[in-house]
């Protein structure tokens, strides 16, 4: 049934209907709403999980690890700064394989101190070994909670995965929303089944020091399970929609752009603008489309191939910088790679940093610099203090 | 697994330690207290690394270690898991000093205040021992250490030992207690108190460091004795934030104990610094008094 609901808690009532165990976090802004209802969902008796008060995110997500490691399926939300103090169990729940479900209002990093919407924070960990989801509506947002947990817990992934949504864009702003029944959910994701456990009846060291003769070999399969995941999530999205009716088998999914000759490839909620902008540029007689990447980690380089093979460039809006990087932001490097066989330009936009609003006029300004071959650049810079 | 409770051992020998190594006989005494029935957290540091190295291990009980300063919050996650799920096994940390009074303390401080029916255990070799001996929080006054080297200008650490106890007694905490390898029945009774009460305990476990601080390690336990009978290390036990009891003894000078580990021997070349050993000397005096240590004389 379709309720108005604020996006955080649509986030919540997804977590909630995955029954999560152990619940541990910390609030930041633009998460609190997410944690707050999750709170109130347990103070109620409608969440039937432990909540932990922790001190700060670095504990929230080596509470998890605990929790996790324990056998209960856990779960965590943070952004921005928090997500950066987290930073280093970060990469350690990946190496250690704990299939923990997070999710990331998008948030700026400082300094300067700022609480808006760009999506460095979660880019900045793309190696960490997490999946990373990007929601561009709080209906997607909420779906894909669902299918992380369950392609996290799949003994033959175990990894786990941040859902990451836009904040204030999404977190704040009040929607249409298609909440599942927890009948629904419960023949969807079935309870937690960890592959091993801390248990005294069957004793084993979690999370040992290796030496060089055996650590490359962790990396080496974090990396392979990564690949892995590709299949998982196509195939687990089937199912979600062939269940609920909302497809998510793709990794990215396109708009209008079968006969494009300029593709934008963008994350998150800027692609409902996008989508917009597209159809008065189409209307206008103009060949755009979008290609819009859902999973960023893993990386689906072979789906972008194939849906860029008939444009003649590329522009990737980028909510994020790649300070130092011969191209300005981190997914148009990676895009780049992807058709980079093919010679299709690629261009890196950088703009929307710390919430500066992108507008459909910004977005046809990329496409006509798309077109010229402008490269790498910055849009919506205040020109006067440069 | 169930074995005799006198022979059964959960820390197994094979392990990687230094011959006369004071934790890894702390590890052993703690685990024979703990039992089977015991969730072992542990923190980056020199036991895990010792005993640890994947594909071995010497525990026998259930072990996880993830980072050098999480240990009390990954404790936290496991009992809050095993809780939820209705399991009755004791979460039981093992941490390092540096860990502990260092690095860790916010964790330890969140997972003390929020209550966790956890018992964290510190085994305190006063330095981070498996990087190179460089000074923490628990390094005692003048001790050299890498970072802290007695030199033509430095006499070594210049700061006295961090109060764990007390500040994790001004948490709530229920029990909170010191001991030393060198008294292994009070040692394993310590902890098997400390398990058996709910909340959040401490115990601070005085275990002489052979490679750190330079001395012969066959002469581990007379060092920690030497500790205890000089006052610088206190065995007590506090319960909700009140010293109950401490272990009393007939006080010797500091100077047989500072003589006995390289440590300390810049004290006492080319000849004793008199005045830097009898600061020292008031440091063991002051535990005495705060403590309750000295045995006093019959009437």
């Amino acid at each position: 049934m379709l309720q108005i609901m604020e996006g955080s808690h649509a986030v919540a009532e997804a977590v909630r209907l995955c029954r999560p165990e152990v619940v541990s976090a910390y609030p930041i802004t633009p998460q609190t709403h997410i944690v707050e209802r999750l709170a109130e969902m347990v103070a109620d008796g409608d969440l039937d999980g432990e909540y932990i008060c922790v001190e700060s995110e670095f504990s929230a997500l080596s509470s998890c690890i605990g929790a996790s490691a324990a056998g209960s399926r856990v779960y965590s939300a943070t952004t921005s700064q928090g997500l950066a103090f987290m930073a280093e169990v970060v990469f350690n729940a990946a190496g250690m394989r704990q299939p923990i479900i997070m999710t990331i209002a998008n948030r700026a990093l400082g300094a300067p101190l700022n609480i808006w919407n760009d999506q460095q924070d979660s880019l900045f960990l793309r190696d960490s070994g997490w999946m990373q989801f990007y929601a561009e509506d709080a209906q997607e947002a909420t779906d894909l909670h669902f299918l992380a947990y369950k392609v996290a817990e799949r003994h033959d992934i175990l990894l786990p995965a941040f859902v990451c949504f836009d904040g204030f864009i999404l977190s704040h702003t009040f929607e249409p929303v298609d909440i599942p029944t927890q009948e629904e959910i419960d023949a969807y994701l079935p309870a937690f089944n960890p592959y091993q456990r801390l248990d005294a009846k069957k004793p084993m060291s979690f999370g040992m020091y290796a030496t060089p003769d055996y650590y490359q070999e962790f990396r080496y399969e974090i990396n392979a399970a990564m690949t892995r995941a590709k299949d998982a999530i196509r195939e687990t999205g089937k199912e979600f929609g062939e269940m609920f009716g909302r497809d998510y088998s793709g990794l990215v999914e396109g708009y209008r752009l079968e006969d494009a000759d300029t593709a934008i490839v963008a994350l998150g909620s800027i692609c409902g603008t996008i989508k917009d902008a597209i159809d008065e540029m189409r209307d206008a007689g103009e060949k755009v489309g979008l290609l819009k990447i859902r999973s960023f980690r893993p990386f689906p380089a072979e789906e972008i191939k194939e849906a860029l093979k008939g444009v003649s460039q590329v522009a990737v809006l980028e909510k994020n910088i790649n300070i130092g990087s011969r191209m300005l932001g981190a997914v148009g490097l990676e895009v780049k790679d992807a058709v980079y066989k093919s010679g299709i330009p690629v261009y890196s936009y950088v703009g929307g940093l710390g919430g500066r609003d992108i507008r459909k006029k910004d977005i046809k300004q990329l496409v006509d610099w798309a077109r010229e071959g402008r490269n790498d650049c910055f849009f919506g810079l205040r020109e006067e203090v440069l | 697994m169930s074995c005799d409770e006198k022979t059964c051992e959960f820390f197994e020998p094979g392990h990687r330690a230094c011959g006369g190594c004071g934790p890894a006989l702390a590890a052993r005494l703690i685990t024979r207290a703990t039992g089977e029935n015991t969730i072992i957290v542990a923190s980056t540091g020199c036991m895990e690394v010792f005993s640890t190295p994947y594909p071995e291990t010497a525990w026998k009980t259930p072990w996880i270690h993830s980072l050098f300063q999480n240990a009390a919050a990954v404790a936290s996650g496991v009992e809050a898991s095993i809780k939820r799920q209705g399991r009755d096994e004791k979460v039981v940390v093992i941490a390092g000093d540096g860990a502990t009074f260092d690095i860790g303390i916010l964790c330890i401080s969140g997972a003390f205040e929020r209550g966790h029916d956890i018992t964290y255990i510190c085994y305190d070799n006063e330095a981070y021992m498996n990087t190179g001996i460089q000074r923490s929080g628990a390094t005692p006054y003048d001790a050299s250490t890498t970072t802290s080297p007695a030199g033509k200008y430095s006499t070594g650490n210049q700061r006295p030992k961090k109060d764990l106890p007390a500040i994790l007694a001004a948490h709530g905490s229920p029990y909170v207690a010191t001991t030393s390898i060198a008294t292994p029945k009070d040692l394993m009774d310590k902890v098997t108190r400390a398990i058996n009460t709910e909340g959040p305990c401490y115990i601070q476990v005085h275990t002489p460091c052979c490679t750190g601080w330079g001395f012969d390690g066959a002469k581990t336990m007379e060092i920690g004795k030497m500790a205890l009978d000089c006052g610088l290390w206190a065995n007590f036990e506090m319960v909700d934030g009140e010293i109950v009891k401490s272990r009393k003894v007939k006080r010797v000078p500091v100077e047989d104990y500072l003589k006995s580990q390289k440590r300390f021997r810049h004290l006492f070349k080319p000849q004793p610094n008199e005045a830097e050993i009898a600061k020292i000397q008031a440091i063991a005096d002051r535990n005495a008094e705060k403590y309750g240590i000295d045995i006093k004389p019959k009437k």
